[in-house]
């Protein structure tokens, strides 16, 4: 490999991981919901969405093992990195909180995440263009569930209106993490990988202003922030996820299904 | 024609076409009485996941299926069905590839998939033709509600019937 395709494959692999680890720690954070949730369907609904999150985070996590070429499979990565390691954004590592935090949440990550796919579908990487493809159908349905809810929610009663209004408030800032483009992100944009973030933030934010106004919220105005887990960076949350996680990896070393 | 037939007098190349054209159709026939997992009235092929077999120059016969959902958690069962089905029908060397690209769609499901489901009780994706009513399997009525977006697999959603009052599984559109 010539050293500029070996520079491009490192780099990549790091993108990689930013959106692996996106969908492995968000759906391990809503698997915590399994046998909690208010009701018998929303437990599935969100159970169902974790699936798929896991099963986007083992294509992604299985190719950044090849980029990486140390012969590491998904489970090492998923399981034996250190938290500096993981570059997914610290919104999703944030507590679930009460179901309609949990539904701000997700309405917040899954809109970013479908415009993000979109995108990626046309990445000029084609593992990458494939797995988004895929992904992009998902993230779709997942949003139906998460905004339908949102509605429900910020529309119903005074309580769930101010549950709702209050946990936006509460997670908003953590969004501005998901745009503030690095170089990591310029350089894959330069190589018609990953899209502009700019062009995503546009989209994102048409539709959550769609979204928030269906269910009568406001939206919270921006804030100075300070926490930027895709750079290794994160809120003091994420150790405690990868201790419940990587419990099994770490005291049987090697144990497979 | 089969294999025997092509011996007769025939050139070599066709001969090893058609000997290679019946194990391709063995392994298709094989495929398609294998359940689905977790929709037994299924097949592999009616659903649509089978996506190619094609003989490759190894003499390994190549598989080819794309998951229905990324966290399928059957993923994995049907992988080891598929093997043994080909193992049972003496198709000799095979492998099961996963293939992503183009995403599996609902749409791909067999017209005699969309039979065997609605025979089977589970109202079969509307795909293109989205305002075509969600019918009751039960009493036909188009008198239904969704009650939960997602169901007992990843691939369908609850519904209920207003008039007899009885859940449905409706499979989702993709």
């Amino acid at each position: 490999m010539s050293a500029a395709a070996t520079h491009v494959a490192r780099l990549l692999f790091r993108y990689v991981l930013r959106v692996g680890d996106l969908s492995l720690v968000l759906g391990q954070r809503l698997g915590e919901w399994v046998g909690h949730a208010p009701a018998l369907e929303e437990d599935l609904g969100l159970a169902n969405v974790a699936l798929d999150l896991i099963g986007q985070a083992r294509l992604l996590l299985a190719y950044a093992g090849e980029l990486e070429g140390r012969e590491r499979g998904e489970d090492e990565i998923a399981f034996l990195r250190e938290q500096g390691e993981y570059l997914n954004p610290t919104l999703v590592e944030q507590p679930n909180g009460d179901f309609g935090q949990t539904i701000v949440r997700q309405v917040l990550i899954g809109a970013f995440q479908l415009e993000l796919y979109e995108r990626l579908a046309n990445s000029a990487d084609d593992r990458l263009a494939a797995i988004a493809a895929k992904a992009v159908k998902e993230s779709r349905y997942h949003l139906r569930f998460s905004s339908d809810w949102l509605a429900r929610l910020g529309d119903g009663t005074t309580e769930s209106h101010a549950r709702v209004q209050s946990a936006l408030e509460r997670l908003w800032p953590y969004t501005t993490e998901l745009f503030a483009e690095d170089d990591l992100d310029r350089e894959m944009a330069d190589c018609g990988i990953a899209p502009r973030l700019a062009e995503v933030r546009a989209a994102w934010s048409a539709r959550i202003d769609t979204l928030l106004a269906e269910a009568t919220l406001e939206r919270p105005r921006d804030r100075p922030y300070q926490w930027f887990g895709k750079r290794g960076e994160h809120s003091e949350h994420l150790g405690y996820i990868l201790a419940d996680m990587q419990y099994l990896q770490r005291a049987y070393p090697g144990e497979r299904w | 024609m089969t294999a025997a037939a092509a011996t007769v007098g025939a050139p070599a190349s066709p001969c090893i076409s058609d000997a290679a054209e019946a194990r391709v159709a063995r392994a298709w026939a094989a495929l398609g009485v294998v359940e689905d997992p977790e929709i037994p009235a299924l097949s592999l092929v009616d659903l649509g996941i089978v996506r190619f077999v094609k003989p490759q120059p190894d003499g390994v016969l190549q598989v080819g299926v794309s998951p229905t959902y990324t966290g399928c958690p059957a993923t994995e069962v049907i992988r080891q069905l598929i093997e043994q089905a080909l193992e049972g029908a003496g198709v000799g060397p095979a492998a099961v590839i996963h293939v992503l690209s183009p995403a599996w769609s609902s749409e791909w499901i067999s017209a005699e998939g969309r039979r065997k489901l609605a025979a089977y009780g589970i109202v079969p994706p509307r795909d293109a033709d989205s305002s075509r009513p969600i019918a009751c399997p039960r009493c036909h009525s188009v008198d239904t509600e969704c009650i939960s977006r997602f169901g007992s697999t990843p691939c369908k959603a609850l519904h209920r019937c207003r008039q007899c009052l009885e859940p449905f599984e409706y499979f989702k559109c993709i």
